[in-house]
Parts: C-alpha cells; sequence; structure tokens
C-alpha cells in the first residue's frame, strides 16, 4: 500500500470533517436551542429561530453522514462503538427528534407554543450533552472482545464523560451566541453578546479542563502529545488556543459582529485537532486502528470516487443556501 | 439465553416499530414532492393562481412530513449500530457504502434546497425556486433508489465475496447496486408512494368538495388525483405481478409464505383467497381457494407443479401467518384502488366528476390506503426475509449487537412514548392544515397571518416578486 494513498487514513480525514461540520454547523443550531430560554417570548424567540430554520436540516445531515459514513469505512469501530455507547445515542436520537420538529410544529399550534419551545430547548440541551458524553465515554476507552463490544451498559457514565457533555453544552451555546452576534440587531444582539462572552470564557476554560485531563486517561495520549520531538507540533495547538482566545475577545470588544464566530469556529477546529493528536491512529482509542477497522479497499474506493466528486457540490449549494438567507434576521415581514 | 431470545425478539420489535414510522413520512413525501414540482411548473407555465394556491396549500403540509421524515430517519442510522452490530460489521462494506451514496446524493440535495423550497419564494424568484422544489423532488427520488438498492441486496445478495473476518467484500459494484430484485422493488415501492399521495390528495379534495363542489382548489387537486389513482393503481398491480414473480424466482419461499402454500402441489396450486394458516401445524385452515390459480397466476399454466414450504427445512421458514395476512391486505387495498380508478373514470365520462358524492365519499375513505398498503407491502417483504438479514447468507439471530434485554425494552418503551407523542401531534397538524378549504390568496410559509415571516436576513427581493405578481396578472 503506497503511503500516499493510504485509504484508511484518507477516509479518517473525511470522516473528521464531517464529524467538525456536524459540530460547527448544527452546534450554532444547538446552541440556540440552549439559549432559548433567554430570549423573551414573542419576537426575540422568533427571530433566534427564523435565523436558522432554513439551514437547521441540511446541519443536521452532517450528522448522518458522520454516522453513515463510520459504517461504510470503519465498520468494526462502528460496530463496536454504537453498543458500547448505546444509552447516550438513542438518548441524543430521542432528543434530536423533539429539537426538529418543535421547528415546525411551535408555528403549527400556538396555543401549544410554550410546550414547543420547552422541546427545543430541552431537546437541544439533552441531545447536545448526550453528544458530548459519547466523545467523553469513547476517549476513556471502551472493552473491546474479538470483534465485539465486552463492556456493561454503564461504562460510558463517569466524571470524565459527563465533563465533556457538560462542557459541549457550553461550547455550542458559545456558538450560537456568536452566531446570533452576527444574525441579529439591537437589544437581542446586546444580550447575546454579553452571553458571548460569559460563554467563551466558560467554553476556553473548559477547553483547558478537558485537555489537562484527557492526556492522563488510559491510551496513548501522553504518548501522542509530549513525546520528543512531537512536542513542538502539538504545543502549537495550545498556543494557537492562547491567541485565538485573545482576538476572540478584542472581537467582542470591538463590537465586530462575523469575527467573534469566525473566532469560536477557530477555537473549535482547534479543539477538533488536538482531539484528532490524541485518537489518531486509532478509531476506537486503545483497542481498534483505523487500519484494523477499515472496510475492503473495494469499499473505500467506491466511496471515495463519490465523495471526491459529491462533497465540493455539496458544499457549493451549501454555501448557496446560505447565502440566500444572509443578512440579519427578521422576526417580522417584509412583504 | 432466555435473554439472548427476548433481546432479540426486543431489538426486531423496536426495527420494526421505527422503520414502520418512518417509512410512512417518504412514503408520502415522494410523492408529495413530485406534486409540488408539478403544481409549480404548471403554475410558472399556465400563471394560473389556483396552481400557486394548491402549491402553498401543500407546501405546508409538506414541511411537516418532511421535518418527521428526517427525525425519524436519523434514528435508523444509528440503529443499525445500537442494535445490529453484527449485521453492522460483517454487511457494512456493501449496506455501508450504498448509504452513504443515498447522503451524498439524496440527503444533502433534499435538506441543502429544502430551506429555499420553504422560504425562499421572495428571495431567489419563481424560476430558481422551481429549482430548489425540483431539487428537492429529484432528492426523494434518488434517496429511494440507493435505500431499496441497500434492502434488495439483503434480500437477493450478489456481486460479493467473503473475508476470513466473515464480513461482505464486494466484488462488484454494478452487480450489488442492480442486485435482481432491485429495478422490480424499485418500481413497486415508487409507485406505491405516488399512489399513496395522490389517495391523500384525492381525498382532502374529495372533503372538501363534499362541503362545497364549487371550489376550485379542491376541483384541481381531486381531479389530478383521481387522474393519477386511475393510470398508477392498474400500472401497478401489473408490477406487484411482476416483482412476485421474481420473488418466486429468488426467494421462493416467502412465496410460499404469501400463497400459504405449506404442501407441495405438483399438478396445479390452489389460490388461498382466505385461512387461517397455522405454521406449527403446517397447514391453513378453513381456507377458500381457487384450483389451480395459483399456478395459473406464478407459471401461466393451470397445471404447472408449485412447490410448497414442505421442501424447505422448518428452521429457513418465515413467519407464515404475518406474512400470508399482510400480502391479503396490500392485495385488497391494491384491488380497491384500482376500483376507484374506475369508479372516477366513469364519473369522467358521465362528466360529474365534481357532483358524485358517492365517488367523493369512498375517494375520502381511500384516504389512508395508500399508507396501510405501502406498509402492509412492506412487512411482506421483509417477514417474508426472515429468519434471515441478508437472505440465506446471515440469520438474524446471528445480527444482533451483544444486546441486554432491559437496555433494549428501556429504548424500545422510549421510542414507542416519544414516537405516540410527536408523531400524533404532527399527523394532528396536518390534519388540521388540512380540514382547511384551499382558497385563493393561500397564505405561505413566509406569511401565514398571525406567525412572522420566518425568512432569515434583510436582503428582501422584491423587484422579482413584484415582477411575478405582473407575469401573474
Amino acid at each position: 500500500m503506497s503511503p500516499a494513498l493510504d485509504l484508511p487514513t484518507v477516509w479518517a480525514f473525511i470522516i473528521a470533517f464531517a464529524v467538525f461540520a456536524y459540530v460547527v454547523m448544527d452546534g450554532f443550531d444547538l446552541g440556540i436551542g440552549i439559549l432559548f430560554p433567554t430570549f423573551k417570548p414573542g419576537r426575540e424567540r422568533d427571530s433566534a429561530m427564523n435565523s436558522v430554520a432554513p439551514v437547521w436540516d441540511g446541519n443536521e445531515t452532517w450528522l448522518v453522514l458522520g454516522g453513515g459514513g463510520l459504517m461504510a469505512a470503519f465498520p468494526l469501530a462502528y460496530a463496536i462503538i454504537l453498543p458500547a455507547l448505546y444509552a447516550p445515542i438513542i438518548v441524543m436520537l430521542l432528543a434530536l427528534i423533539f429539537r426538529g420538529v418543535a421547528f415546525e410544529f411551535r408555528w403549527r399550534d400556538p396555543a401549544h407554543r410554550a410546550f414547543w419551545d420547552v422541546a427545543f430547548t430541552g431537546g437541544s440541551i439533552i441531545g447536545t450533552l448526550a453528544q458530548g458524553v459519547t466523545l467523553g465515554a469513547l476517549l476513556q476507552g471502551i472493552t473491546v472482545e474479538g470483534r465485539q463490544y465486552a463492556g456493561g451498559w454503564w461504562d460510558w457514565l463517569t466524571p470524565f464523560s459527563l465533563l465533556t457533555g457538560v462542557s459541549l453544552v457550553v461550547g455550542y451555546a458559545f456558538l450560537g451566541a456568536t452566531w446570533l452576534v452576527m444574525k441579529t440587531e439591537g437589544d437581542v444582539q446586546a444580550h447575546v453578546r454579553r452571553m458571548a462572552g460569559w460563554l467563551g470564557a466558560g467554553t476556553i476554560g473548559l477547553i483547558g479542563v478537558v485537555s489537562a485531563v484527557t492526556p492522563f486517561l488510559k491510551g496513548a495520549y501522553y504518548e501522542n502529545w509530549f513525546a520528543w520531538p512531537n512536542v513542538l507540533l502539538t504545543a502549537q495547538v495550545p498556543l494557537l488556543v492562547l491567541v485565538g482566545t485573545v482576538l476572540f475577545f478584542r472581537s467582542l470588544m470591538r463590537g465586530h459582529e462575523y469575527w467573534p464566530f469566525l473566532l469560536a469556529l477557530g477555537l473549535f477546529g482547534l479543539s477538533f485537532v488536538g482531539l484528532g493528536i490524541s485518537m489518531f491512529p486509532y478509531v476506537v482509542p486503545g483497542a481498534v486502528t483505523i487500519w484494523q477497522a477499515a472496510a475492503p479497499d473495494s469499499s473505500l474506493i467506491f466511496m471515495l470516487v463519490g465523495a471526491v466528486v459529491l462533497v465540493p457540490i455539496i458544499l457549493t449549494y451549501t454555501g448557496y443556501a446560505y447565502w440566500v438567507f444572509r443578512g440579519k434576521v427578521g422576526h417580522e415581514g417584509y412583504h | 439465553m432466555f435473554d439472548d431470545i427476548s433481546a432479540l425478539t426486543l431489538a426486531r420489535a423496536q426495527f420494526a416499530f421505527t422503520v414502520s414510522f418512518h417509512f410512512i413520512f417518504p412514503a408520502f413525501s415522494i410523492g408529495l414532492a413530485s406534486y409540488l414540482a408539478v403544481l409549480e411548473a404548471l403554475w410558472l407555465r399556465t400563471k394560473n393562481e389556483v396552481y400557486l394556491n394548491l402549491f402553498k396549500y401543500w407546501l405546508k403540509i409538506f414541511a411537516l412530513a418532511f421535518a418527521m421524515g428526517v427525525v425519524s430517519g436519523i434514528t435508523m442510522s444509528y440503529q443499525f449500530g445500537t442494535n445490529w452490530s453484527v449485521f453492522s460489521d460483517k454487511a457494512g462494506p456493501i449496506i455501508g457504502p450504498l448509504m452513504a451514496y443515498e447522503v451524498m446524493t439524496a440527503f444533502f440535495l433534499e435538506a441543502g434546497f429544502l430551506g429555499v423550497m420553504l422560504f425562499g419564494m421572495n428571495r431567489v424568484g419563481p424560476k430558481l425556486h422551481f429549482m430548489a422544489t425540483l431539487a428537492v423532488a429529484v432528492g426523494t427520488f434518488i434517496s429511494a433508489f440507493w435505500i431499496l438498492s441497500a434492502n434488495s441486496w439483503m434480500q437477493t445478495p450478489r456481486g460479493f465475496t467473503m473475508n476470513d473476518a466473515g464480513q461482505f467484500v464486494p466484488a462488484d459494484w454494478l452487480a450489488i447496486i442492480f442486485n435482481p430484485s432491485f429495478p422490480y422493488r424499485l418500481v413497486h415501492t415508487v409507485l406505491g408512494a405516488y399512489l399513496t399521495t395522490a389517495l391523500v390528495v384525492g381525498a382532502v379534495g374529495a372533503w372538501h368538495l363534499l362541503k362545497d363542489k364549487t371550489n376550485a382548489g379542491a376541483r384541481v387537486m381531486f381531479n389530478m388525483a383521481m387522474g393519477l389513482v386511475a393510470v398508477a393503481a392498474p400500472i401497478q398491480i401489473f408490477a406487484g405481478d411482476m416483482h412476485g414473480l421474481n420473488t418466486l424466482e429468488h426467494q421462493p419461499a416467502k412465496v410460499m409464505a404469501m400463497e400459504g402454500h405449506f404442501e407441495s402441489h405438483p399438478d396445479g396450486a390452489p389460490l388461498i383467497l382466505f385461512g387461517i394458516p397455522d405454521q406449527k401445524a403446517g397447514e391453513v385452515r378453513a381456507q377458500i381457494a381457487i384450483p389451480k390459480a395459483s399456478s395459473l397466476i406464478l407459471k401461466h399454466d393451470l397445471d404447472a407443479p408449485l412447490a410448497g414450504l414442505d421442501t424447505v427445512p422448518r428452521e429457513d421458514w418465515p413467519p407464515v401467518p404475518i406474512v400470508f395476512w399482510s400480502f391479503r391486505i396490500m392485495v385488497g387495498l391494491g384491488m380497491l384502488m384500482l376500483g376507484l380508478g374506475a369508479f372516477s373514470v366513469l364519473a369522467r365520462v358521465r362528466r360529474s366528476l365534481y357532483d358524485w358524492p358517492l365517488l367523493h365519499r369512498f375517494a375520502l375513505v381511500m384516504g389512508p390506503a395508500g399508507f396501510v398498503a405501502v406498509l402492509a407491502g412492506w412487512v411482506t417483504t421483509e417477514v417474508g426475509r426472515q429468519p434471515f438479514t441478508v437472505y440465506g447468507l446471515l440469520r438474524t439471530a446471528h445480527s444482533a449487537a451483544p444486546l441486554d434485554a432491559p437496555a433494549v425494552a428501556a429504548s424500545l418503551l422510549a421510542f414507542v412514548i416519544v414516537y405516540f407523542v410527536v408523531f400524533s401531534a404532527g399527523t394532528g397538524y396536518i390534519l388540521k392544515l388540512m380540514s382547511h378549504a384551499p382558497h385563493p390568496g393561500e397564505p405561505g410559509l413566509e406569511e401565514s397571518p398571525g406567525q412572522p415571516v420566518r425568512t432569515a436576513g434583510i436582503t428582501p427581493a422584491p423587484g422579482i416578486h413584484h415582477a411575478a405578481e405582473g407575469d401573474a396578472s
């Protein structure tokens, strides 16, 4: 196998890209759901929801690509990870049902709008918490025997997985707040700008805590981060986080509208790179590498042809959809 | 051991429950997306406002049905892993890429243009908006293509080898995608989806015609729906027959269960119309049968021999009573659809399509028939595939995850509660929208009275909007 085109590595990057696209795009949708109760019922809530109503469905599709792609490219990993994380994944799916239908239902049923608002927020918070728990449970390691999960049904629940769960809730709320800084005006914008400051501080603090704990979990994390001379490279990640933090607070103070969101994306991107450094080349940390889990080459090549052609097209028309609905969100009509 | 069995049963119940609920929505939205594209095309071509009003009327319903289809569908793509991990490990190299293509070619296309379709008319103008509607409609079809290819491969697997880990390794992708049952299943299922939508649209039209036979919108939708039923129902019966012959060739045990043929018939098999199949005893009690008719249908020869389940090892039998009954429900409803189509043709000949209350009542009663028929057909083909997930090669009992009965039971219960709350509310909202008569100046999603505009952004395109109105007048 030539190192120039190692198919499992290529697919690991594609799936990582899909998961990252999901995390940032549905991240701000879910963040708006988490922040929803802090807006006044009526026009504030309406415009917050309006800002993502045309795009949330496309954003959530990256989750299907992440899950479906994992099954297709790394079926063994899919078959081990999903049973291991049974409870948080089922909870996430159920929570996302409430969150998703709330977009339509709250407009159809003014009499029960309060109920669907609670469903929107509850679905967003619980769904995010479950995603964060899933991540933490994966990082802390999964018991594998042969080709199957061999642990218990509550292995996923640990202080570390709860920490990553809460961190993701704060992080998505941070993304949602900076998104709304970009999409709203007036009182709402002033409110989300304040929130963005607090949530930014919280997110960065929690990134620090999770990063500090992760190398001491079992697995090769410590080695991946601190082995000489790799550390010269890996040390750039926390340094860049510091730079990003400074730039973020500066742009927020100066009243910039787009930069806080873009810098928040940058901080998420750096966290994601950090995650990649921790995990690579394992897909089930400490147990299964991407090469062990990979589907046969005939599967990977067949999909790669499609992905190379289709993903750029998808990104193009997704960009078009965002372009159509660009600018500040309205809470009332312009017809 | 007891735990193993019950966990497996619960996992199967969970899959059956979630997939059945999910299937209802695409069965409706595949047809409805195409119907919306046709309505918008007719509006653009004729500038007749009645088509635009109908478009907006059905678009609101589509938005609800589509959202429910999306959220119930995401569940499916993860359930393969949570409950059927061994199947995913072994068949993932084949099923996974087919589903990845579904996501890349269909889901993104639908989701990407749905926002423009629902909220973008005033921002992009009618022509680009029509392209968005078309993209969504094409997306629903592409989605059906891939998922039915994956499903058909499980029924008639081809184009693979096995590796040491027991995985199915793709050897010939064209043989995998266009496996023997796929073309038949695709045609039969998509036609089923179109009929389902036509029956719903027809029932809504009929309901409003019964109240006011001059309602222009109700007349147009009833006319269009009955036209489609009249044409598609006979084609569907023919397509179903072809699909059945294909099944007889590749999955004879399924056809034996559908027919209730426990015994072989060396000189002409009877067509059992009704009866009570008894799996244990291996016989159909109290049967009403037409001698030799089954051989006539399946072999086009009254005296052709037909093998029965007595030629199949018992451990390979599908659950006969379920398959036997679901097949009869599907066929019975298909015949009623044929009857409705014929009735509507008669009404056209008599020039009384809009003022024959008996026809309208018939169409109204038939409103949900498509859903029931599609689900019954799905049960026939999926339960008929048992006891295998990959037909003849991988048993259902060997496909499940290392499951714990209480965990599966708890999640099944959660699914049941959530689905009933969420989807009965959604269905209620759809029925409420349907109960309003279509009328001129139908509000769209961006401009319904009593709710704020949902379009994001401040860059309206009033010029385009007014130009469109100018064209229309």
